[in-house]
């Protein structure tokens, strides 16, 4: 960030509110990718701490939110300095969201791991995740250099998420169609496959904010989407 | 809306019209070819930082500038059509059309009723006492001062607080039956009490006039107006919808001047 203020502890004010959307950044990657990591290596070790370090990002947004309230009753910022705080608000609620749905998949992995003799062991989440990752990775990036480009280049990827997630609901329907003692672990897996599809909502909806940082207006063509599995269906034939 | 300030024709309800407006002081140019329109019934602000001109230009819309020795005025502003700046026209009556109220409140030193009654008296315009007293009544009541004043019309104007001398001087203004009011800062002398309640006047009057405020408060200006247009240089540099000023300015002087990154 630019240091222009002629009142310089207005600088250091936005530099802080940046500084905790991109630690709250760190902390929800942190708890994906754990998550994810112990589902793909069917490891419950980490679980329980995997959900008790959720409240550490809830901490934090909460902290952001009351700083973010402080900065706004005390210098009246206009224009792009008051997108620049809306958007932290709405970034970090994003933020803490994505670290809900990694406790959550964590939750779920351990009914997962459990069952994992009966569900059939194709199944990888490990690709879509990755994607997820990596999308959360650039737009932090994006978010943390103010680079819309990068953030709509996040944005239009989300397609690949859609695809990847409709792919997986319907094979795991498809297994729980072939074998009723799947149900358990197939159900909870298509709980974990949407939440990453979630996640991937959540890092579109930051690309759109930085969007809206720079340029005063949210992206205005529609984003490409291909998430089927709302109509997808078990083939009782 | 152009970003010269200059509406199309489709956008009807202009009451003040300004092409090209130039001052000089002496050699020195204080405005560079202001072309602005101020529709009818909406508050114009006008900000940027001192010494843009943007008080000057306010001055410029009921010939104040008349008075100051070496200043020039070219470029035409018409009101409702027509050249204010034209031969034939008469600046008392002017004035009176197109009324002001400056930065400290400014009362005669007479009681509050006679403060009032000034420019209906010099202008003409009572026809009897009943009616002098009636447009008193009006002028107050419209200010927002009536229920304050009513027992004591005939003490000292000056013994008013703050707040309320500037609402008389507010009353003063519109007693005689302007369309167009000129404030020039017109809180900066007062208390954020004060403020509010001239702030709440100034919506309750734009439904009868049209008002173009100068004012150093960027949230006063965010609350009150309509439009901004904002001066640097003595160049208009972009003037819209305060809505958008204020949250999406096109121009990165403004942007910069509303941030606090320029003084």
């Amino acid at each position: 960030m630019t240091s222009e203020h002629i009142v310089s502890s207005f600088d250091s004010d936005l530099a802080e509110l940046n500084h905790m959307v991109a630690r709250l950044g760190g902390l929800a990657e942190q708890q994906f990718a754990a998550a994810v990591e112990a589902l793909e290596t069917r490891n419950t070790d980490n679980i329980d701490a995997i959900v008790e370090a959720d409240e550490a990002l809830d901490k934090l947004e909460y902290e952001l939110n009351e700083r973010a309230i402080e900065v706004i009753a005390r210098r009246s910022p206009m224009a792009k300095d008051l997108r620049r705080i809306i958007v932290a608000l709405r970034v970090a609620g994003n933020l803490e969201r994505i670290g809900d749905y990694a406790k959550n998949i964590a939750k779920r992995s351990r009914v997962i791991i459990e069952h994992e003799k009966i569900l059939g062991d194709n199944i990888s989440i490990a690709r879509i995740a990755g994607l997820t990752q990596q999308m959360i990775n650039q737009v932090l990036d994006a978010y943390a250099t103010g680079d819309a480009d990068l953030a709509m280049d996040v944005w239009e990827r989300d397609m690949d998420v859609d695809l990847l997630h409709t792919s997986i609901f319907r094979e795991v329907l498809e297994q729980i169609g072939e074998d009723s003692e799947r149900v358990s672990a197939g159900s909870q897996l298509l709980f974990v496959a949407k939440n990453i599809e979630r996640i991937g909502d959540y890092a579109t909806g930051i690309a759109e904010q930085i969007y809206f940082v720079k340029n005063g207006e949210f992206p205005t063509h529609s984003r490409p989407k291909a998430d089927d599995s709302s109509s997808s269906a078990i083939d009782q034939s | 809306m152009r970003k010269d300030g200059k509406m199309s024709s489709q956008e009807d309800n202009i009451k003040i019209r300004t092409s090209g407006v130039t001052i000089h002081y002496g050699a020195a140019q204080a405005l560079h070819g202001i072309d602005l329109d101020i529709r009818a019934n909406e508050v114009t602000a006008l900000i940027g930082p001192s010494g843009c001109g943007k008080s000057t230009f306010l001055r410029c819309i009921n010939r104040m500038n008349d008075v100051i020795e070496d200043c020039h005025f070219g470029g035409k502003i018409e009101i409702d059509g027509e050249d204010i700046y034209s031969g034939d026209i008469d600046v008392v009556e002017l004035r009176a059309r197109v009324g002001m109220v400056f930065q400290k409140p400014n009362p005669f030193p007479k009681s509050i009723y006679d403060n009032v009654a000034y420019g209906p008296r010099i202008h003409g315009l009572a026809g009897s006492k009943d009616e002098l007293d009636h447009m008193v009544e009006t002028s107050l009541r419209r200010a927002g001062l009536w229920q304050e004043v009513h027992d004591r019309l005939h003490t000292s104007g000056s013994g008013l607080s703050g707040g309320q001398q500037q609402r008389l001087c507010i009353a003063r203004t519109i007693a005689v039956d302007p369309n167009v009011v000129l404030m020039d800062e017109p809180c900066s002398a007062l208390d954020p009490i004060a403020t509010a309640i001239i702030e709440e006047l100034i919506e309750e009057l734009r439904t009868q006039y049209t008002i173009v405020i100068v004012t150093h408060s960027m949230q006063q200006a965010a609350r009150v107006s309509q439009r901004t247009a904002y001066f640097h240089l003595g160049h208009l540099v972009e003037h819209g919808d305060t809505d958008r000023i204020f949250t999406n300015p096109t121009n990165k002087q403004t942007e910069a001047y509303i941030s606090g990154k320029i003084g």
